[in-house]
């Protein structure tokens, strides 16, 4: 009994740590918000994403500054008067794969996904439960969804003036190519 | 036996609960190595008279647009200034990350003046550290006054007068700056002997943000030169006015000293007096148009 306890204990600490690890550095997310007034989009190419296969886990860390728009005055208002990026430079996700056992990692193809998890923006933390599809692919894992977030829901105030500008919801957008993590 | 178990359950549970935790302690230490540049260190071009570090973004005209009425101690029969007006508009354009250029009219002096700005330095933390941004400002203005004394030979040159600056700003927090701005003015013709042709001059300005969208500026220019024998009763600019950004614009509603809107005029051409009201009520409009993405 002892034997198996330690035996058990010892495999699943040697999983944890070196579990199946996917990272990427550039990985992709976007909002858009479409109002007739008009359409803003911004792209941050720059987010760092860890997936681990074996347990399901995965983390998204975002830098606010990072998203870029078209007009440079939308991404001077969206650090300075919405995202204040200043005070909270970073976004995150802490979030788990629910159904983990319909994904076959080892087997090329999409299989669609339910994420869990926390997500945390402008210092406010809202658990988020969102759909999408995980691409496993020739020497990585990729990673896609599409999900809703609202603004206000994250102490985001946008003001009268600009109301009819901003949408009430926005259309987010995630693009992971992860790569595995090589072993030190 | 037992004790050992849970001991070793419990190491089990703890390492798979902080396992979200180890793979965020992943991902930071790859973003330290990204540099963090400050941004909107002012809300627009300009502190309040004065240019401030901040650039035109490349492909963005501002369209600006100031008046500045008369002396708020004229009373009640100019009704407190308003009744006179004074006017400066420009056209300005980042060409570059780098680089902006700017050309606009005044009504005083029926002065054309041109300008460009170089960011030399920004402000950030990360990867690259810079505890200030720097810029540099040089103009030329051209005033197309006729000619005071027709009878004698005037040259072009002497409508002109030259200004260079550097402007050192930090963002000390995302509600305050602070900015030094040492000044050259050189002006091909004064009035008199006594008035120099170059003046030096350094300039101190500030905001406070009070709410996301409004802030309060001030910005003085303390002159170098003696002023005693000059023709005229010089004062150093003191300008003091609100930001207020909405959307597009950025409205400055501002009271100053000087009349002028153009650094030639408002360093060393100041004649108003604070302590006597010489106020001037004023406001800057700007307006930012996106021409290229």
């Amino acid at each position: 009994m002892k034997r198996v306890v330690i035996l058990f204990t010892i495999s699943f600490l040697f999983l944890t740590v070196n579990g199946q690890k996917f990272i990427t550095k550039n990985g992709y997310i976007g909002f858009f918000s479409h109002t007739p007034m008009e359409d803003i989009k911004g792209d941050n190419n720059q987010v760092n994403a860890v997936l681990d296969i074996s347990t399901g886990d995965m983390v998204f860390l975002v830098l606010v500054k990072s998203f870029h728009f078209e007009k440079a005055l939308m991404e001077e208002h969206f650090n300075e008067n919405y995202m204040e990026s200043d005070k909270f430079p970073k976004s995150t996700f802490r979030g788990k794969i629910t159904n983990l056992s319909s994904v076959d990692f080892s087997k090329p193809g999409k299989y669609d996904v339910t994420v869990n998890g926390d997500l945390n923006m402008h210092d406010v933390t809202n658990k988020i439960s969102v759909k999408g599809t995980v691409e496993v692919v020739q020497g990585g894992v990729n990673a896609s969804s599409k999900f809703n977030v609202v603004p206000e829901d994250y102490k985001i105030n946008i003001p009268g003036v600009v109301r009819d500008n901003i949408a009430k919801t926005l259309e987010v957008t995630v693009n992971m190519k992860y790569a595995p993590v090589e072993s030190k | 036996m037992k004790r050992l178990s849970i001991f070793l359950l419990f190491l089990v549970l703890a390492a798979s609960l902080s396992a979200q935790d180890d793979l965020m302690n992943m991902l930071k230490d790859s973003t330290s190595s990204q540099t963090n540049y400050t941004t909107a260190t002012f809300k627009s071009t300009r502190v309040i008279n004065g240019h401030s570090v901040q650039m035109m973004a490349p492909g963005q005209l501002d369209v600006r647009i100031s008046h500045r009425f008369g002396r708020v101690n004229l009373g009640a029969y100019e009704f407190f200034g308003l009744d006179q007006s004074n006017m400066h508009f420009s056209l300005e354009y980042g060409i570059t990350k780098w680089l902006m250029v700017g050309i606009g009219r005044g009504s005083y002096e029926k002065t054309f003046d041109g300008f460009a700005k170089y960011s030399i330095l920004r402000q950030s933390t990360g990867a690259r550290n810079m505890p200030v941004s720097v810029s540099a400002l040089t103009s030329i203005a051209a005033t197309s006054l006729k000619w005071a004394d027709p009878t004698r030979t005037n040259y072009f040159s002497s409508r002109l007068s030259y200004v260079g600056q550097v402007m050192i700003a930090r963002k000390f927090s995302p509600s305050f700056s602070l900015q030094l701005t040492p000044t050259i003015v050189h002006r091909n013709l004064v009035p008199t002997e006594l008035d120099p042709n170059d003046i030096y001059a350094v300039g101190a300005g500030g905001r406070m943000k009070l709410t996301r969208r409004i802030s309060l500026n001030a910005e003085y220019f303390y002159m170098i030169n003696s002023k005693k024998y000059m023709s005229e009763t010089i004062y150093n600019p003191f300008s003091v006015g609100f930001d207020i950004e909405t959307g597009g614009h950025v409205f400055t509603l501002l009271f100053t000293n000087s009349l002028q809107m153009i650094e030639k005029g408002f360093v060393g051409e100041t004649t108003g007096n604070w302590l006597k009201g010489d106020i001037h009520f004023g406001f800057n409009i700007s307006r930012v148009f996106t021409l290229k993405q």
